[in-house]
């Protein structure tokens, strides 16, 4: 159980946000950019300073203003997956992958052969992370992020760096990493598919405020056939069954190819 | 080839810049590190004061370093106490070629900092990382390119100067007698040209040999980087 509210400000913006994520599976952060996703993921990974709030993970304080508790990031037990990967290019892929693991205290829960191969990453051992594609960086740093023993992973737009089939790809592995460990996920996106294809419980964003919360059905995007009725000049009369919208729904418009 | 002479004096040369170099390297690093990462009030000042030397006439600098680890200065009488002697001594040259190189050195060093992605500290950060550890695994090893100018640029700063050198360790061969000064001991010679000439064909040598090594140690170090 991830249990989130803060309070920043960051010149004209206010990001005050208050939501809590179930202790296993994944959370989707949705919402358009802008939103106060990524800032609000800095917030809980402890990169960025917070006016007020509390940030919890299960029975762990991270942060709470009113008892003066801030724990430094390397403390707070947090996997951190960014869209751009950021492996260290200096290091090869398996130093990449160890050097959180070698790091982390207490017991080894993950363990490296088992992210390797649930990753398929086996191969790509002893190469400088120049040489890999862009899905192959996503994944080592999927695989350096576990093995450093988080108790929450935090995936910042992993895919908003990859082209169509990697994207697809890389959202297959997310969700082995889901069956394979029981780990709760942040997953921030501003992309309605990738919430449908992986989140558990979505909680949407938008200008700095959580807007809802519940479960993937919520962002909408159940597809409602539509027929268009009439065209004139430039517009377009479009008819929707009724009893599928209600009064005051959303719409989105997708015109398939 | 090279006379014994000529040997001793370009042996004299290397061991002075490279101490200069190996002292001054740490202290530009930090500064440079400090520059590059932190904010604090007087940040321009202590800037402009790390600066000085490469803009005091360096027989300035030597006056300074006399004032201040002469017999009667207070860092002299301090290192006295030590039994340690700078003045007129293969230390003191360092110390003063260390110092006409220290900003050069300075810059090299922030440079090679700044250009290090702050984010990269951040993801070591997040897994497990603190301070120290962050900064010999990431920050240092990805600046290495950078530093190893750094410490090129100051050895040929070192090698080559004169006035703070001669001002406060004299010209006394075999003990501080660098190249630069050798050069100019020979020019005050009647026909001393030729002396002069070589020495001045040897220090052309070093100076292609020191750069051919660090451009060896500058692709070593990309290399490594991945850059």
């Amino acid at each position: 159980m991830i249990s989130v509210a803060i309070r920043r400000r960051v010149g004209d913006f206010l990001l005050d946000v208050a939501f809590e994520g179930p202790g296993d599976g994944v959370t989707a952060l949705f919402g358009p950019s802008g939103a106060g996703k990524s800032s609000t993921l800095a917030a809980i990974a402890g990169s960025s300073t917070i006016e007020a709030g509390r940030i919890s993970l299960g029975d762990h304080v991270l942060f709470d203003s009113a008892l003066g508790i801030n724990v430094p990031p390397r403390a707070r037990r947090i996997g951190w997956v960014f869209q751009d990967a950021r492996l260290f290019p200096h290091l090869r892929v398996e130093a990449n992958l160890r050097y959180g693991m070698k790091r982390a205290p207490g017991p080894r829960r993950i363990g490296f052969d088992h992210v390797v191969t649930v990753l398929d990453i086996a191969h790509l051992l002893r190469r400088g992370v120049r040489d890999l594609s862009g899905g192959e960086r996503q994944r080592v740093a999927l695989g350096r992020a576990l093995l450093s023993q988080p108790e929450l992973l935090l995936l910042d737009e992993p895919l908003a760096a990859l082209g169509g089939a990697h994207k697809d790809e890389i959202l297959a592995y997310i969700a082995r990493l889901k069956a394979d460990f029981a780990l709760p996920m942040l997953y921030v996106t501003h992309s309605p598919d990738e919430v449908r294809a992986v989140a558990d419980h979505v909680v949407m964003l938008d200008q700095g405020r959580v807007v809802a919360t519940g479960d993937a059905a919520i962002i909408g995007g159940a597809r409602i056939g539509a027929r268009i009725v009439a065209r004139e000049r430039d517009g377009v009369l479009i008819r929707v069954p009724r009893g599928d919208v209600a009064a005051g729904d959303r719409l989105d418009l997708l015109i398939d190819p | 080839m090279l006379t014994a002479a000529e040997w001793d004096v370009l042996a004299l040369s290397v061991l002075i810049a490279g101490r200069a170099v190996l002292g001054a390297l740490p202290v530009a690093l930090l500064a440079g590190w400090m520059m590059a990462r932190t904010r604090f009030p007087g940040r321009t000042l202590l800037d402009a004061v790390l600066h000085s030397s490469l803009f005091l006439p360096p027989v300035v600098v030597g006056l300074g370093l006399i004032l201040l680890f002469g017999n009667d200065g207070p860092l002299g009488r301090l290192l006295a106490g030590f039994g340690v002697r700078l003045i007129f001594t293969a230390n003191g040259a360092a110390l003063a070629a260390g110092v006409m190189a220290f900003p050069l050195m300075l810059r090299a060093c922030r440079q090679a900092i700044e250009a290090v992605d702050p984010q990269m500290e951040a993801v070591a950060d997040s897994l497990g990382a603190g301070f120290w550890d962050r900064t010999l695994s990431v920050t240092l090893p990805l600046a290495a390119p950078g530093l190893i100018a750094a410490a090129v640029i100051g050895f040929a700063a070192a090698l080559g100067e004169f006035g703070a050198v001669i001002t406060f360790a004299a010209n006394i061969p075999g003990e501080t007698q660098t190249l630069a000064l050798a050069i100019y001991a020979a020019l005050q010679q009647p026909g001393g040209e030729a002396v002069a000439l070589r020495l001045a064909g040897i220090s052309f040598g070093v100076a292609i040999v020191a750069l051919l090594l660090s451009e060896a140690l500058l692709a070593y170090g990309r290399r490594r980087s991945g850059q």
